[in-house]
């Protein structure tokens, strides 16, 4: 029996040791099957086959690869379509918070959150332009790049007067705001109008 | 972590990311030209009906199409 006791206490340290930090670090065939669920199936009910997890239904995540790669993969999601699916490219720009962030094939694992600014696009020699209205982009060790937006429009499909128009409002709305949340949703749209002046001007 | 970093002016001001969120991309859909401004808004409109219940059963529905609210 202690000497049951003795094995049973060794095996958790284990357990502890294999958790990883990133799941990209994790060899790819790991990830198509939900090893820890059918092994506790297996064990509880041998006769049955374990059922399919959502896991194995997904594609694995590709591996990081050991050189940087020459291209960048991007996919670029609308709450209500795809705009870009893994397509291949040079270069995005991206309207993060913190500035215009360049994201090139090899970029560091990020995660930031997007401002109404200009996202572009570059592949070979041409550039698509989209003003996003606010969103994250996710850039994954393995030069793949994740971009969610709520409302991302090309900039032909804007009108500059209305956005005049709308810049001309809210400043005036914000001089005559009284609460904090009147205040807020002014500056809001204050900035809003003011990206897309830029983006229609610049 | 930083506990006191910068919080964003609509956090400060009592605003959830979502609502801020939204906002942007009304005001955003606002400035299109006509036929797309079109077809964003119907594209966003909502239509749902709500009853109110009572002792376990629904009095009677309301259908309610407004457009979006923030």
């Amino acid at each position: 029996m202690l000497r049951q006791a003795s094995r049973l206490l060794a095996r958790p340290p284990r357990l502890a040791a294999r958790a990883r930090p990133f799941s990209t670090d994790l060899p790819a065939a790991d990830q198509t099957a939900d090893a820890t669920f059918t092994e506790a199936w297996n064990k509880v009910i041998p006769n049955i086959d374990p059922p399919k997890t959502p896991l194995s239904f997904m594609q694995p995540r590709p591996p990081t690869p050991s050189s940087i790669p020459s291209k960048l993969t991007v996919n670029f999601v609308l709450p209500y379509a795809s705009a870009l699916a893994t397509k291949e490219v040079d270069m995005v720009i991206v309207p993060a918070t913190t500035g215009q962030m360049g994201v090139l094939p090899g970029h560091v694992a990020t995660i930031a959150e997007l401002k109404p600014g200009v996202l572009s696009v570059h592949e070979g020699n041409e550039v698509t332009k989209y003003f996003v209205s606010s969103g994250f982009v996710f850039i994954h060790a393995n030069s793949f790049a994740d971009i969610i937006a709520v409302e991302a429009v090309p900039l032909d499909q804007l009108d500059a007067n209305l956005v005049q128009k709308g810049l001309a409002e809210f400043t005036l709305k914000l001089s005559s705001a009284t609460t904090d949340l009147e205040k807020a949703e002014a500056q809001i749209g204050i900035d809003v109008h003011s990206a897309l002046n830029s983006a229609l001007t610049g | 972590m930083a506990s006191n970093a910068a919080v964003p002016f609509w956090r400060a001001a009592g605003m959830t990311y979502i609502t801020y969120s939204n906002i942007c991309a009304n005001l955003v859909r606002n400035c299109l030209k006509e036929p797309y401004k079109a077809e964003a808004l119907s594209r966003e409109k909502v239509h749902f009906s709500i009853s109110k219940w009572t002792d376990g059963k629904p009095e009677k529905a309301t259908l309610r199409s407004d457009s979006p609210d923030e």
